[in-house]
């Protein structure tokens, strides 16, 4: 009888590639902050410290790019924040040895309620995230520094974050790695344990986490952004693979509609040379 | 070929500062020059910066342009090849390389593959160049190619075809981040591109990658010269300015066309019956050999008719 050959399964044709070498990475990204600041003429940057992973990382990587006193932490605590937000970012700002200052947004917050009325807990977020974006641009321009990023890739391509608020910044170094590479690389660039090992949360509310405002884990939809993405494989690919058919559309349809949230606002064309369409510039243009 | 030093100039050009830029290449040349070394090779639009987009005419030169003047005082000295952005009569604009040397544009390269996909857009706002040729250089008969034309083996192919026994491979390449155990990824594709070129066409490759950042992308470096064996003879690291010397040994060439006679064997006249009937099938046109060509694509330069004699005034 003849044996039939055996046959290795074939590999699977696409795969969720969240991996990154950290020290190459943190290479990278600190000389992104050092020419981006430094082709501004300026040596500093603000960053507003929430006590969370992404402030952090981008503080860290700024210090490596720019020094320890190349980088002043902002912190913005509300009434109703996490007294362990507050705690941690001290305790980041003593790590990295860097200069920080406290601005407590609640006057401004209540000076807002009264002017305009209580918007209620979802509208009072993005209330919050804007007055920090306020203080922490204002920060800037005291100190002749621009105002460093900390939005990660689920975040953006998601639209979870706050238009003209934390999404506002003039570099941002972590805007292509995603939560669960942002989790890898504090980890290998050696950020305090407690930082490290909290639930992810925009401590906009009392107990708040990301990943129950989400509806899903970082884990699995950075696996299916990575998927749908990066690798450009469809729906039908993805679901096939074993995620769920649900959350696969959901997150499809969340990077649809936040599209706005990563675009400059849409200019009607009516002359010749309209920016954005046929007046194309590099935002480095001279420098 | 001669065999001679050459410097691999691993620089970060300003974007859209042609006179800085101007300094950083006189600079960098008489650097060059104290390590002895005959030419000094810059990396693609090493003039200009590259994601220019609307600067593309701001920027651009003509083969006769003063702004070469400092350049061509400095090729006296050493022979450089430098990237820049070419206005041809015409204005078309070219993503170009330009060799001096004794003081004079010995030849110029217009990029034939521009890439237009993903992150890249030179196709948007540059024409592309329809020559592939070999020239002489301070090595002996070379070739030049930008980036992209090395991702195309018919340019490497053919410079070889014409006679070239080193190819200069000029880029702006953005790199994609970098993993575990491969470091930044585009540098071990390119490295592993280059080994190949190299082995396949039995010739010197000099590669000259820049570095530094421009709107977020960042440009890896890693520049590095093969033997026609495919061994590194120098290096440069990721993500650095630096200048390496690369010696170009006749030795080590005559020595690889003799233990591989890839280009002895190389059947053109097989090639050229084949590539004739591929075009014929495609295209449904007639054999190329059976056209008249008018016009050299050579020549990019609008033809003057010269003025009628006038006619015989009659009496």
């Amino acid at each position: 009888m003849r044996r039939r050959p055996r046959i290795a399964p074939p590999p699977a044709s696409v795969e969720p590639d969240l991996s990154l070498d950290p020290s190459e990475t943190g290479r990278l990204l600190e000389g992104f902050i050092r020419s981006e600041v430094l082709r501004t003429g300026r040596r500093r940057v603000v960053v507003g410290l929430s006590g969370g992973i992404d402030s952090a990382l981008s503080a860290r990587l700024a210090v490596g790019a720019l020094g320890r006193d190349g980088v002043i932490g902002i912190l913005m605590p509300y009434a109703s924040s996490s007294p362990s937000s507050v705690s941690d970012a001290e305790a980041l700002v003593g790590h990295l040895g860097i200069l920080a200052e406290r601005c407590d947004i609640t006057p401004i917050v209540k000076g807002f309620l009264e002017a305009a009325g209580d918007p209620g807990r979802h509208r009072l977020g993005n209330v919050m995230a804007r007055c920090r974006m306020m203080v922490l641009y204002d920060r800037s321009m005291e100190h002749d520094a621009l105002p460093i990023g900390t939005s990660n890739k689920t975040e953006l391509l998601l639209g979870y974050g706050t238009l003209h608020g934390d999404l506002a910044s003039a570099l941002n170094p972590l805007g292509d790695l995603y939560k669960t590479q942002v989790r890898a690389l504090s980890a290998a660039l050696g950020l305090p344990r407690a930082i490290l090992a909290k639930p992810p949360s925009a401590d906009l509310w009392p107990d708040q986490t990301d990943e129950s405002d989400l509806g899903f884990s970082y884990d699995e939809v950075d696996r299916i952004l990575a998927l749908m993405v990066d690798a450009r494989a469809s729906i039908q690919t993805i679901v096939g693979m074993g995620y769920a058919r649900r959350t696969v559309t959901r997150v499809q349809r969340l990077v649809e509609k936040s599209q706005f949230k990563r675009c400059l606002p849409v200019i009607a064309k009516v002359s010749t040379r309209s920016i954005g369409w046929d007046f194309r510039y590099p935002r480095d243009w001279k420098s | 070929m001669n065999s001679v030093r050459v410097a691999l100039a691993q620089v970060a050009p300003k974007l859209g500062d042609l006179d800085a830029n101007l300094d950083l290449h006189v600079e960098t040349a008489r650097a060059a020059r104290r390590e002895k070394a005959r030419l000094v090779v810059f990396p693609e639009l090493s003039l200009t910066g590259y994601v220019l987009r609307d600067q593309v005419p701001d920027v651009a030169m003509t083969r006769s342009s003063k702004r070469f003047a400092k350049l061509l005082r400095a090729s006296k000295e050493i022979d450089l090849l430098v990237g820049f952005v070419e206005e041809t009569e015409r204005h078309k604009f070219h993503n170009a390389a330009a060799y001096l040397s004794r003081g004079e544009i010995v030849h110029v390269h217009r990029k034939v593959y521009l890439p237009t996909y993903g992150m890249f857009e030179e196709g948007r706002d540059l024409a592309a160049g329809d020559l592939v040729r070999a020239f002489d250089a301070s090595p002996g008969p070379s070739g030049i190619l930008i980036c992209e034309d090395a991702w195309h083996p018919t340019c490497a192919w053919l410079l070889v075809q014409d006679g070239a026994e080193v190819l200069f491979v000029m880029s702006s390449g953005p790199t994609r981040g970098a993993k575990p155990g491969r470091g930044i990824t585009s540098l071990r594709v390119w490295h592993d591109l280059l080994c190949v070129t190299a082995q396949f066409q039995t010739a010197f490759v000099v590669y000259v990658n820049r570095v530094g950042y421009e709107d977020g992308l960042n440009f890896g470096g890693g520049s590095m010269a093969v033997d026609p064996f495919g061994r590194t003879i120098a290096s440069l690291p990721a993500l650095l300015p630096g200048i390496a010397i690369a010696e170009l040994s006749d030795e080590v060439l005559r020595r690889a066309r003799m233990s591989y006679p890839l280009l002895r064997d190389e059947n053109l006249e097989l090639v050229h019956r084949e590539l004739a009937r591929v075009r014929r099938e495609r295209f449904q046109v007639p054999d190329p050999l059976d056209s008249l060509f008018l016009v050299d694509p050579a020549i990019d330069e609008p033809k003057r008719h010269p003025a009628r004699p006038p006619r015989p005034r009659k009496r």
